[in-house]
């Protein structure tokens, strides 16, 4: 299905639901609003110009540090890939949490059970909260894991590490004795440097 | 009357058809499962945080240890998204030798989850055989990239460097064997290019296939472990995310190659297999036809690489680093070169998603750049992950035996589920 088609559909069916569509590198980005998720994820699936059978992906992104501080926005996004195997199309739909200090987004796992064990990802990676998950565990990170490490905040090589201890005979946990180090850093450019 | 309950049983993580890393929890009644829950996680090396401190080029050889068996096509979704945020060509050539490595891949993918797949569920003697082919192909890796393994080949832009117009040699000296003679015949595939041994390899390789097949299609004991276990229905298959050799088993014709076509697979002619009961025997059968067909594949790049040299690599030097002679003659691509490896490049803002039809299924990065020399966010979605998290549904009602028969057929690799 061509893009402007896909995108008219898109405003068409989802309407109010939406904050806005978006193109870029040839694929689109529909922001919808947190509290529309849920009925729009279904209308996403069962409407039938839009079809979309299929969960690729979800994922959580913290935005706090985007752009070395020029975000304004909300800082957590659950972004939601989807495939639509009967019209051949894909979408990409991004909704933030509303709040930043206990981010809780609607799951979506009812609607696609392949949303399962993303929506675990993205609660032990980033702490965004799904409602309605029915199993939300950790799944990357170590049984008892404090903290999400994928937060911007969250150190690089962490807070504790795992050593077996001769004397306890035991596998203990002590903080980290490596000291963070960068190699190249992190730069945003201005506007057309270097011509 | 006696109190019966379920019985709970610890599957892994140190369990040869574990496929690594996998810890499975398993409620059993009797010998039927009753639920099955993969904790998964203890191969989890944060590449995706990792890849947010290194710069673009240096995040790329993390692809590699992703899916750990099939290297160049993980690296091939993130060179794809680079490029698709730099809004960069690339020249035809890099594409071909893409698609050519893409099926050699797909090829040492297959072979490694045949023999693995063989050897859970019984059948030993086609490890030896499959393993006997993965040694030419990474004889190729080697040859290219200079590593079996992790070749960090595809670079944004194009590919590393130009195909070699030899293969290396056996030699009498360093082999076990002195015979001159033998060493000879060992040699006897590797005296022209390196295209002239693929060459060499798609001639030999369909009837490898067949004496794969031999073995295994018609064996009573292989069907017996495989029809009817483990079915999918086309609808619950795409509901649960199911991708690659896992759809196109339960009879969806979906191949990203034919739907979307990347590079130059829109060039190249191939058909797509399709499975019609989604039970492990067809996804066997599917994976089996998808190696011949792979086959088909790099015959026609290699014909087309032999006649149309080229560029490999975009001569954009904002992105890929200027040629050693230049930058010893030329200020500006000095001043190009210390940029690259000093702070690297820096794609604009923007978003994207980049998916390939990787031999476990669709394998995509999901890439967030604010414009940095650094990606602010990468995603991987990784085909195992999807599948495995399918495992407690289609387990259920299975004897435990049969659990072992869906992991071979989930393909499942830890590097990549883990990440």
């Amino acid at each position: 299905m061509k893009l402007e088609t896909l995108k008219q559909n898109l405003q068409g069916v989802l309407a109010d639901k939406v904050v806005k569509i978006s193109g870029h590198a040839g694929q689109l980005t529909v922001e919808i609003r947190p509290e529309n998720w849920l009925e729009a994820a279904r209308t996403l699936r069962d409407h039938p110009e839009l079809r979309f059978e299929q969960l690729t992906d979800l994922c959580g992104v913290d935005y706090s540090t985007y752009g070395d501080g020029r975000w304004q926005g909300l800082r957590f996004c659950a972004v939601t890939h989807l495939l639509s195997v009967s019209n051949n199309c894909r979408v990409r739909i991004k909704v933030f949490a509303g709040d930043d200090d206990f981010p809780v987004v609607d799951s979506v796992s009812e609607i696609w059970p392949g949303a399962n064990w993303f929506e675990r990802e993205a609660f032990d990676l980033y702490g965004i909260i799904f409602t309605g998950h029915p199993d939300l565990r950790r799944i990357l990170s170590d049984y008892g894991f404090i903290g999400h490490p994928f937060r911007k905040d969250f150190p690089l090589s962490g807070n504790v590490e795992m050593r077996y201890d001769p004397e306890q005979r035991r596998v203990i946990y002590q903080p980290v004795s490596i000291a963070p180090r960068e190699l190249t850093p992190r730069i945003v450019r201005e506007e057309n440097y270097g011509g | 009357m006696a109190d019966i309950r379920n019985y709970t049983l610890n599957f892994g993580p140190q369990h040869p058809s574990a496929h690594g890393v996998l810890r499975m929890v398993l409620e059993l009644d009797g010998e039927v499962v009753k639920r099955a829950d993969p904790h998964i996680g203890l191969l989890h090396r944060a590449t995706e945080k990792l890849a947010e401190h290194k710069t673009f080029l240096q995040a790329m050889p993390y692809m590699d240890r992703l899916d750990y068996v099939s290297m160049m096509c993980n690296e091939h979704a993130y060179v794809l998204a680079t490029e698709k945020l730099l809004g960069i060509e690339v020249p035809v050539r890099a594409q071909y030798i893409r698609v050519m490595f893409d099926e050699i891949t797909r090829l040492l993918n297959h072979l490694l989850w045949l023999g693995a797949h063989g050897l859970d569920i019984g059948a030993m003697t086609i490890f030896l055989y499959t393993f006997r082919e993965r040694e030419d192909l990474m004889d190729i890796y080697e040859a290219v990239s200079g590593a079996r393994l992790h070749a960090a080949y595809y670079r944004p832009g194009g590919v590393y460097r130009d195909l070699p117009d030899s293969m290396p040699q056996y030699e009498t000296a360093k082999m076990k064997v002195h015979n001159a003679k033998q060493v000879e015949g060992m040699n006897a595939n590797r005296q022209g290019s390196m295209l002239d041994f693929i060459e060499d390899f798609t001639q030999r390789f369909p009837a490898c296939v067949d004496d794969y097949e031999t073995l295994l299609t018609d064996n009573r004991i292989w069907k017996q472990r495989t029809v009817g276990i483990g079915v999918v229905t086309p609808e619950r298959a795409l509901a649960l995310g199911l991708t690659g050799p896992m759809l196109r088993g339960s009879g969806l014709a979906w191949d990203l190659r034919k739907k979307q076509p990347y590079e130059v697979y829109d060039r190249v002619d191939f058909d797509i297999p399709v499975g019609v009961n989604g039970d492990c025997y067809d996804r066997y059968l599917v994976r089996m036809e998808e190696m011949r067909q792979s086959n088909r594949i790099i015959k026609q790049c290699v014909d087309w690489l032999r006649g149309h040299p080229g560029p490999v690599i975009t001569d954009n030097h904002k992105v890929v680093a200027p040629a050693r002679e230049g930058m010893k003659q030329n200020m500006e691509e000095l001043i190009h070169h210390f940029k690259l490896f000093t702070e690297g490049m820096h794609v604009p803002e923007g978003e994207c998603y980049a998916a390939v039809e990787h031999p476990k299924g669709e394998f995509g990065i999901y890439m967030v750049s604010d414009g940095a020399n650094k990606p602010y966010r990468l995603k991987i979605r990784a085909p195992g992950f999807s599948h495995l998290s399918a495992m407690d549904e289609i387990a259920r009602g299975h004897m435990i035996a049969d659990v072992v028969a869906l992991m071979g057929t989930f393909d499942i690799v830890f590097g990549e589920i883990d990440r």
